[in-house]
């Protein structure tokens, strides 16, 4: 008998409809991957097993979880199975711990909701399970005082501490850095063939589940449209959405070459220092060193990469060489000027950067229409065009991103997540920088538009010599679209140089750690 | 538009067009008192009955409701002048000594409710309508301060600002062109709450001798002058107080329905 | 933990100093000498001049705070104009029926505010939750003043389960805490009209919170999840309500000390307003808002309890 299987499991909210005629199976000790884009019905799936679906949710079908029908238990009966029989993790470890309990209580709830025990005898088994899992700390700590890879172990160990013949993981690593997503990746691996459970697994990230998955299920808009072992999947994959699916994982983007140039952006040794809280009462206030003796330069045209984990001070970089914040050491200059320039910005060397960022939802102004968001960076010109030119302006701008003129007068909501990232690039385009810095620009999004959006960048680049700093947490993105790449650590550049020699070559450590923790997608040998 | 929105709205226009009519036009003479026909329950010539001087209700309470509504605006108004200024300056220049410094100067008005800025005012300058306006709106600044510096925050740590600020705006500009559009529900929302808790505030002072002064008719002064007259005048002290709950429930309903109308998200603050 | 504490102390006591600052500024701009204000037009120039010299007020204007602050801090709290009495003592008399009623009025908004947004919350849009939610409606709209009036016009007057007004004094203490019920529960039920409106959203709020989730997945009941995990976490925000309402109450119970009679800090200050006993209006208002500024210093205190986040930052 399989462990669990779905049957024709079909569902809707109100009246739309979320999922179609679900079929799905597997055995104890296997791992089973979703993977699909937003949208697709996998993290409701998930919730369906759980028997935590949404309110008003209408589910119909069978889910057979060892040999009992979750749309057919009781809520007592799911109760005593939740946690027991089948356990969860979520996506956002940052957010799925009670702030104000240990995380010792946390794990010993899940006993002591279950078994007629002792509360001593709890704490003592939950700390084992926590030191199981990986977790060096104190059961007395609370989640505030760990990091988003140690909370992640303390949620894994919460739904594991009762040996559950299923865990269910949606998108466990996909808030973590490189390095702590391979360390999550291999406990779930390692617990899987320890207690012989079925690990369902919820990703977009296609290497990740090429990496782990003794099965997978392709979902497209509440459908399952393929499903087969990893093996022969990854090799014979038959629909078209599964083709694409992959093809625009690895999509290739075609740079033009870089011409000779001279320098532009020189970044000469610099340091950033924030003050962080007293450690005692009355004393000075520590600093913390954000950014370590940085120096690097870019040329006309140059496409760089700076690739690191959350934390490393990409940020802190990126407002720095905007010109937003003060260093405390070295000098950043673009064509010789600063570009801190204090309280009133030199609109001379601010015209000639602009800047896209992560977040489509979050990096417009709701209450303007897009003419409005796309021509604020004609703040920066003397005499900014009026009338007819602005109205051109516009327009050319939003021909340029692949949008169409008569968008200018719609508002954000009513555009897509990729759609507003050509927004954002229009508007980076429109008074024609010399440099544009992509803050993690195509993180947010799935990887059909991911691939779409490096399209229309690289085709930028056709156009005119552009020079970017292209900042990721995604080294194969990253590959992909830069000359020149820097890895930055803890606030310092540890390596720097051609981007295809440091990634086949790596010499730094940290670099070697970095590439290796990654997970790629093998070579297919797919008909695409 | 919900059924609050709907309820809500049309009870504070009854009340607002009774202020407005009461300009023109009232049942009676308020000013003229007629022993006579004191404590007279509701009948057919006084609508709502007399006090006991032999005044027509209705024409008070049409009265009453002018100076609760002026009263009560211009201390939200008041609030809001200054108060969401020394939000957005505050969000703007988050962690300075500035900012510490508005908001200490909040935590501190705080801690005088409205009552003891009127008593103390009150103590100074003597009872009126006007400082009980003052004493109000002095309570409603920090309300809306803290109000817009907390939907400000935010709004700063947004990409979209970040852009703003790469295109050479200034911390003024944006805070005009970029926060106060975004917030500006929000302070409706609570405007209409502080405005009911202005009613609630001047009746009160008024209750106790500190606000409006006679001849000025007001809804508290009616209820104290109807305390000791409850036993054998009830409706003296009914008519008043259902005047100011069914105000204050018309501006609260309406806030809720403003607030889910405008923008589910709005959280008010209500103390 | 201990630098929370010592970091909340030391804004207890600099709100404490700028606010007898301003208290004392306030009285201070008072136009014209109080003396010949609290005398009177027909008073006689040397009679107000011994009065400015027995209230000091030929002395500078910072000696005269330090010489009040150091008074206030010994207990002395000055002599009323008008009583012929040590304010201190003044204070003393009626203090003891102002704070009771506050403290009284708290207990019962908590305890009625509590289950109430508790059971709204977690029945959110049925028949309980709508019941509760329309009178928490009309709670927040009801004058608690009026609302006194009305009480005592049914329990006093109709019912004669309670006397109309008056104090009894704490000498038998069941009947000092009935004469302080109706003013108690005129006070308490608009404001727990108000907390449990606070309540009802902040929970909904932390039921919408990841880590519900979380311990739904473990096997909790949504019961279980509500009760172990939403409530705690609920409560922070609720406690900020709590200190504010204090003072409210504390304020408010001034109103309807009028409303019942009750010889309390309220009819002090409006008999010393009226005399412009200007030091006894000082010191009273000092002692209210002295008793606010502690009270949401206690609150901050319970923040730590309740939330391990406050205890390991600054």
């Amino acid at each position: 008998m399989s462990l669990l299987a779905i049957n024709d499991l079909s569902l809707s909210i109100g009246d739309t409809p979320i999922l179609h005629d679900i079929d799905l199976t597997m055995q104890a000790g296997e791992i089973v991957a979703i993977t699909g884009e937003s949208g697709s019905g996998k993290s409701m799936t998930a919730l369906a097993i759980m028997g935590l679906l949404p309110h008003g949710a209408k589910p119909s079908g069978n889910i057979v979880l060892d040999g009992a029908d979750i749309l057919q238990t009781s809520e007592p009966d799911l109760c005593r199975m939740r946690g027991n029989t089948m356990g969860m993790v979520f996506q956002e470890p940052m957010t799925a711990l009670n702030p104000v309990q240990t995380i010792g209580d946390q794990v010993a709830e899940t006993i002591l909701i279950h078994e007629k025990t002792t509360k001593a005898e709890a704490h003592q088994r939950a700390a084992a399970m926590l030191e199981r899992v990986g977790l060096t700390v104190s059961p007395k700590r609370y989640p505030h005082e760990l990091s988003g890879g140690q909370r992640q172990r303390v949620v894994i160990a919460m739904a594991i501490v009762l040996r559950p013949k299923l865990l269910i993981a949606d998108e466990p690593t996909t808030a973590l850095d490189v390095t702590t997503q391979a360390r999550i990746l291999d406990l779930l691996r390692d617990l899987v063939r320890e207690f012989d459970m079925g690990l369902l697994i919820i990703t977009h990230d296609l290497a990740v589940v090429a990496d782990i998955a003794d099965k997978i299920v392709v979902m497209q808009s509440g459908r399952v449209v393929e499903a087969g072992t990893t093996a022969h999947l990854l090799t014979h994959m038959q629909h078209p959405y599964t083709k694409s699916l992959f093809e625009a994982s690895r999509h290739a983007v075609s740079l033009p070459d870089t011409i000779q140039s001279a320098p532009m952006l020189n970044v000469q040794n610099i340091n950033r220092d924030y003050p962080i809280a007293r450690q005692t009462l009355l004393g000075p206030r520590p600093m913390f060193r954000a950014l370590h003796d940085i120096s690097f330069q870019i040329n006309q045209g140059e496409r760089v990469g700076l690739v690191g984990e959350s934390g490393c001070g990409k940020s802190t970089l990126t407002r720095a060489i905007l010109g937003l914040e003060d260093v405390q050491g070295g000098q950043i200059t673009l064509d010789g000027d600063p570009v801190f320039t204090g309280k009133h910005p030199n609109l001379a060397v601010r015209r000639k950067m602009q800047v896209v960022f992560q977040d489509p939802y979050s990096s417009f102004n709701p209450r303007h229409r897009v003419d409005r968001l796309i021509t604020e960076p004609f703040h920066l010109l003397k005499q900014p065009p009026k009338g007819q030119a602005r109205q051109d302006a516009v327009a050319k701008a939003l021909v340029d991103v692949g949008l169409s003129p008569d968008d200018a007068n719609k508002y954000i909501h009513e555009f897509s997540g990729g759609q507003r990232q050509r927004i954002a690039i229009a508007r980076a385009l429109i008074i024609a920088p010399e440099l544009i810095i992509f803050d993690e620009a195509v993180s947010a999004l799935d990887v059909s538009v991911r691939a779409q959006i490096l399209d229309l960048i690289a085709a930028l680049c056709r156009k005119r010599p552009l020079a970017y700093l292209f900042i990721s947490h995604d080294l194969s993105v990253v590959r992909r679209v830069t000359d020149r790449v820097m890895v930055m650590q803890a606030g310092k550049i540890v390596e720097q140089g051609e981007t295809e020699t440091v990634f086949s070559n790596p010499q730094h450590r940290y670099t070697q750690t970095l590439i290796a923790a990654a997970p790629r997608l093998p070579d297919l040998g797919m008909a695409v | 538009m919900s059924r609050n929105l709907i309820i809500g709205s049309l009870l504070t226009a009854l009340f607002i067009l009774l202020a407005a009519v009461s300009f023109v036009w009232t049942p009676a003479d308020i000013e003229t008192l007629d022993i006579q026909a004191r404590l007279q329950t509701p009948n057919a010539t006084h609508l709502l009955g007399t006090d006991h001087f032999g005044r027509d209700i209705l024409s008070m309470i049409m009265m009453g409701a002018r100076t609760s509504i002026a009263v009560a605006l211009v201390a939200v108004g008041i609030g809001m002048a200054i108060g969401i200024p020394l939000g957005l300056l505050a969000a703007a220049r988050h962690g300075s000594l500035l900012d510490e410094l508005i908001m200490r100067g909040n935590d501190l008005v705080f801690a005088f409710p409205s009552l003891v800025i009127a008593i103390l005012i009150t103590a100074v300058f003597g009872a009126s309508a006007v400082n009980a306006i003052i004493a109000i709106g002095i309570f409603n600044i920090p309300v809306f301060a803290r109000l817009t510096r907390g939907a400000a925050l935010p709004l700063w740590e947004r990409d979209f600002i970040l852009a703003a600020r790469v295109s050479g705006k200034s911390a003024t500009r944006i805070s005009v062109e970029h926060i106060l559009p975004n917030i500006i529900n929000l302070m409706i929302v609570q405007g209409t709450i502080q405005f009911s808790l202005g009613i609630l505030a001047e009746a009160a002072l008024s209750y106790i001798g500190l606000g409006a002064q006679p001849p000025t008719a007001s809804w508290g002064r009616m209820l104290a002058d109807a305390q000791t007259l409850v036993s054998i005048a009830p409706h003296t002290a009914l008519v008043p107080g259902f005047a100011i709950l069914l105000m204050v429930l018309g501006l609260n309903l309406m806030g809720d329905g403003l607030r889910d109308w405008l923008d589910p998200r709005i959280r008010v603050v209500r103390t | 933990m201990i630098r929370y504490v010592l970091g909340r102390l030391t804004s207890l006591i600099v709100s404490l100093i700028v606010a007898s600052i301003v208290i004392f500024a306030v009285i201070e701009v008072i136009p014209g000498d109080p003396a010949a204000f609290m005398l009177g037009v027909n008073a006689r120039p040397d009679t107000i001049a011994a009065l400015r010299a027995e209230m000091g007020l030929d002395q500078p204007l910072i000696t005269r705070y330090l010489a009040w602050v150091t008074g206030l801090l010994q207990g002395d709290f000055g002599q009323s104009w008008t009583y012929k009495t040590p304010v201190a003592d003044l204070i003393n008399d009626r203090i003891w029926v102002s704070l009771p009623l506050a403290v009284y009025a708290l207990i019962l908004s908590t305890l009625i505010a509590f289950p109430a947004g508790i059971y709204a919350a977690s029945r959110r849009g049925d028949a309980g939750d709508v019941t509760i939610m329309g009178a928490t409606q009309l709670g927040v709209a009801i004058p608690n003043f009026w609302f006194a009036m009305i009480l005592v016009l049914i329990f006093a007057i109709n019912l004669r389960w309670f006397s109309a007004g008056g104090f009894p004094g704490w000498g038998d203490p069941l009947q000092a805490i009935k004469a302080l019920t109706l003013p108690a529960i005129a006070l308490a039920l608009p404001q727990a009209a108000i907390l449990a409106r606070v309540m009802r959203s902040s929970l909904l709020d932390m039921l919408g919170e990841d880590f519900i989730r979380t311990a739904r997945a473990k096997g909790l009941s949504r019961r279980q999840a509500l009760w172990r995990h939403a409530v705690r976490n609920a409560l922070i925000p609720v406690l900020t309500i709590i200190g504010l309402q204090f003072s409210f109450l504390l304020a408010g119970g001034i109103i309807i000390e009028q409303v019942f009679f009750l010889p309390g800090l309220g009819r002090l200050i409006f008999q010393s307003i009226s005399a412009r006993d200007l030091i006894v209006v000082e010191s009273v208002v000092m002692l209210l808002v002295f008793t606010v500024i502690v009270v949401n210093f206690l609150v901050d205190l319970a923040y730590a309890a309740v939330d391990p986040r406050l205890r390991t930052k600054a």
